[in-house]
């Protein structure tokens, strides 16, 4: 048992520090902190640059060409992005499909697929959850007819994060409605192209337009794209569900969050002291970066059991539930450390639309984070389901 | 002791519900938080016209109300129904304007004056006695932050300090000097940064301390729209837990949310006897007042986060689209802990009065 970082990590963290420094782009960088939508360039351009890096497959092995970074690696890359406002990797493709299709994919799949991903070619969108099945994402109707050398696809899929971007979806479908649900389920790759495909944006009540509904009617896939086995679906999409998590507490961001708050309350003034001098604002800040300093440690350590080998089960679970009440936990302290100033509204979706919202503390669109961040504790398997697990697991004995 | 309402309250809540809920639809509001202005002039003089304002003020003002019940009544109606037209701004600067005894409340009462306060300031937060705009000869200068209404105001209520004192003037919207640096608020309607450069103002002859007693009203208010708008929370939430199904049965059956709606019951139960001790109160001597205000802004900043954030989460994806009545209703909750001192603030204020 050690908690000190060793040299080797030491380096790590000062390589990783200097490539932020001098690789992402500050205009890119600043609107991620003033809370500015990404255009798609953005985002291709930075995921390019990680990629020049050797660094955008950052849990992918070696094999198939990624950096295969361990358990403290991805913390500390996780601690300085977040603290340098780098944008998220767009997960999907990377961090979900990728792991089942090196697992349970062809190898022509692989082949064909893989590097696509790393030099940007395709962006992958997931098309899960639908309007009838959220938490009881089994019960999906989205039905895959085979019809030849195709399957037929028929359904609506909903809640599809950046689905505006995507040239690709990875897709949950039904290919047998006459068994068990979960033993009908087919994982199948479709080219968002495809005639009878519609998207159509769903606004957040921030005003951001993140997430997607995704129309099929009538969509001939070719049967090239199922992966794995036809209604084995649903096992890898749980391997998915408990494999890579590797950000899912979001320990860097609440971490830069905590910093971006104390940063706001030395400035803010309450009584004519600094508010981070204010009793009780420093009691809500203390108990946050307490239960934050044990949430560290512990994504480290279940990072380092995964990596070890040990599929992490009901641990991941933990991960998000705790994880995503201290991020929503930081976003209402920020709120309340801004004050009066947390009122104006700054819409993400414009650039340029919000020059005339004051934003004394540099603090970006405050409130709107808050509401927005709302969701993390509702996607990704929501919070209660995640607590349904662990008490299944833990109490039941189960898998 | 007596918990019902007069039969004169009973009414106004009926006409106004009635009003609101034929008026006040999703969409109607969805397109007035798109609106340039942020309100509709329409609904502003059919409230008016229902004569609402004049709740805010007693008979001796030209109004037929002016007490805490009045105004607890009126706001939770309007926050029931997500208002977002700037009544508040009326109810505090109007107070202000009649204790002065201002020629300009009869048009205030009629809906057909603006208003807007302008007191606090960049780094004042909640404070109302951190002022540095200064008047010099009848002529203020300063920066007012966060001034909600402030483009649409015909006045502004200014706090200014005229060498130690703090007073209260009046500064038309038109004036020369005057610079308005306008913006959306998140929970809707529109606010601005205003700027005071040598602006011909009109000293109010108020006593000290109206300022505060303006803001008690305002307090009241608030925790009143509060309690409105986590009403309406709670009903849609109810209503959804029984309606969407999942895993072959409607999710309210499942315990685990039913004990988290059981506790949001609960809280909103306490949030109604806040509000009711707080617009009760305040009429009484200092302590008890501002210790009954404290308390009500206190506990409904925490009972509202509660219910704003658990009828989301009961909720699920849907919750966090706009175009869902719950998003507007859930941004009102959390926003009214910013006004007028928000939950910590009002701890400190309560710890104080309490141990004294």
């Amino acid at each position: 048992m050690d908690l000190s970082y060793s040299p080797q990590e030491q380096a790590f963290r000062s390589e990783v520090k200097t490539f932020l420094k001098d690789d992402l782009p500050p205009e890119i960088a600043d609107k991620v902190r003033r809370g500015v939508e990404l255009t798609k360039d953005d985002m291709d351009r930075w995921h390019s640059i990680l990629n020049a890096r050797g660094w955008l497959a950052q849990n992918w092995p070696k094999s198939f060409g990624g950096a295969e970074w361990n358990a403290v690696q991805r913390h500390i890359w996780e601690e300085e992005a977040a603290a340098a406002n780098a944008p998220r990797i767009v997960p999907f493709g990377l961090s979900m499909l990728a792991p089942v299709l090196m697992k349970f994919g062809s190898e022509a799949q692989q082949n064909h697929w893989l590097p696509r991903l790393l030099d940007g070619s395709d962006w992958w969108c997931q098309g899960y959850s639908e309007p009838g099945a959220g938490s009881d994402l089994a019960s999906l109707k989205t039905r895959a007819v085979r019809d030849g050398d195709h399957y037929v696809v028929n359904g609506q899929k909903t809640w599809t994060t950046l689905g505006q971007h995507a040239n690709m979806i990875f897709c949950l479908v039904r290919t047998d409605p006459d068994v068990k649900q979960q033993e009908g389920i087919s994982f199948l790759l479709i080219d968002m192209g495809t005639p009878g495909i519609e998207v159509r944006p769903i606004i957040l009540l921030d005003g951001s337009h993140e997430v997607n509904e995704v129309w099929f009617t009538d969509v001939r896939v070719p049967v090239e794209n199922l992966v794995g086995e036809e209604n084995k679906g649903w096992t890898y999409a749980k391997y998915l569900l408990t494999h890579e998590r590797t950000n899912i507490a979001g320990v860097g961001y609440s971490r830069a969050g905590l910093d971006n708050v104390k940063r706001i309350a030395r400035s803010a003034r309450h009584n004519g002291k600094p508010l981070i001098q204010n009793p009780h604002f420093a009691a809500r800040m203390a108990q946050v970066e307490i239960d934050l300093s044990a949430m560290a440690t512990t994504n480290l350590r279940i990072i380092s059991k995964a990596a070890a080998g040990d599929a992490p089960g009901v641990e991941a679970s933990m991960l998000k539930v705790k994880g995503t009440i201290i991020r929503q936990e930081i976003n209402d302290l920020t709120r309340r450390a801004v004050g009066p100033y947390a009122m104006p509204f700054a819409s993400e979706a414009v650039e340029g639309a919000n020059d005339g919202v004051p934003d004394p503390f540099e603090a970006g669109p405050v409130a709107a984070d808050y509401f927005n961040n709302r969701k993390l504790s509702i996607f990704g398997g929501s919070n209660e389901i995640q607590r349904g697990i662990i008490a299944k697991v833990k109490l039941g004995g189960g898998r | 002791m007596n918990f019902d309402l007069t039969e004169e309250r009973q009414m106004l809540q009926d006409t106004l519900r009635r009003y609101l809920a034929d008026k006040y639809s999703t969409q109607v509001r969805n397109d007035i938080l798109d609106s340039e202005s942020g309100f509709s002039n329409e609904i502003w003089g059919e409230l008016a016209e229902l004569g609402i304002i004049g709740a805010f003020f007693a008979d001796e003002h030209g109004g037929f109300g002016g007490t805490g019940f009045d105004v607890a009544v009126v706001f939770e109606e309007l926050g029931r129904a997500g208002v977002v037209e700037p009544l508040m701004e009326v109810l505090v600067a109007g107070r202000i304007l009649a204790e002065a005894g201002h020629s300009l409340i009869e048009d205030v009462i009629g809906g057909g004056v603006h208003l807007a306060i302008a007191h606090g300031e960049p780094a004042s937060r909640y404070d109302t006695d951190a002022v540095e705009t200064q008047c010099v000869d009848g002529k203020l200068s300063g920066r007012k932050a966060v001034v909600i209404n402030a483009e649409a105001a015909d006045h502004f209520i200014v706090s200014a300090r005229d060498g130690e004192t703090t007073y209260l003037y009046l500064v038309a919207g038109d004036a020369t000097g005057v610079t308005v640096q306008g913006y959306p608020l998140l929970a809707g309607g529109r606010a601005g940064e205003v700027t005071f450069e040598d602006a011909p103002s009109e000293a109010l002859n108020v006593a000290a301390g109206t300022l505060d007693r303006a803001i008690d009203f305002g307090i009241v208010a608030q925790c009143a729209e509060t309690l409105g708008a986590m009403e309406t929370a709670t009903a849609l939430t109810g209503e959804y837990l029984m309606t969407r199904q999942q895993f072959g049965r409607p999710i309210g059956t499942f315990q685990a949310l039913q004990h988290r709606m059981a506790d949001v019951l609960i809280e909103l139960e306490q949030a109604r006897s806040a509000v009711i001790n707080a617009a009760g109160n305040l009429e009484n001597e200092a302590r008890t007042r501002n210790m009954m205000l404290s308390a009500g802004k206190n506990l409904l900043g925490r009972a509202g986060r509660l219910v704003a954030e658990e009828a989301i989460q009961l909720h699920g994806g849907i919750a966090m689209t706009q175009e869902y009545e719950l998003a507007h209703i859930a941004k009102r909750i959390v926003m009214a802990d910013h006004r007028f001192g928000d939950t910590d603030f009002h701890l400190e204020r309560f710890i104080e009065l309490s141990t004294a």
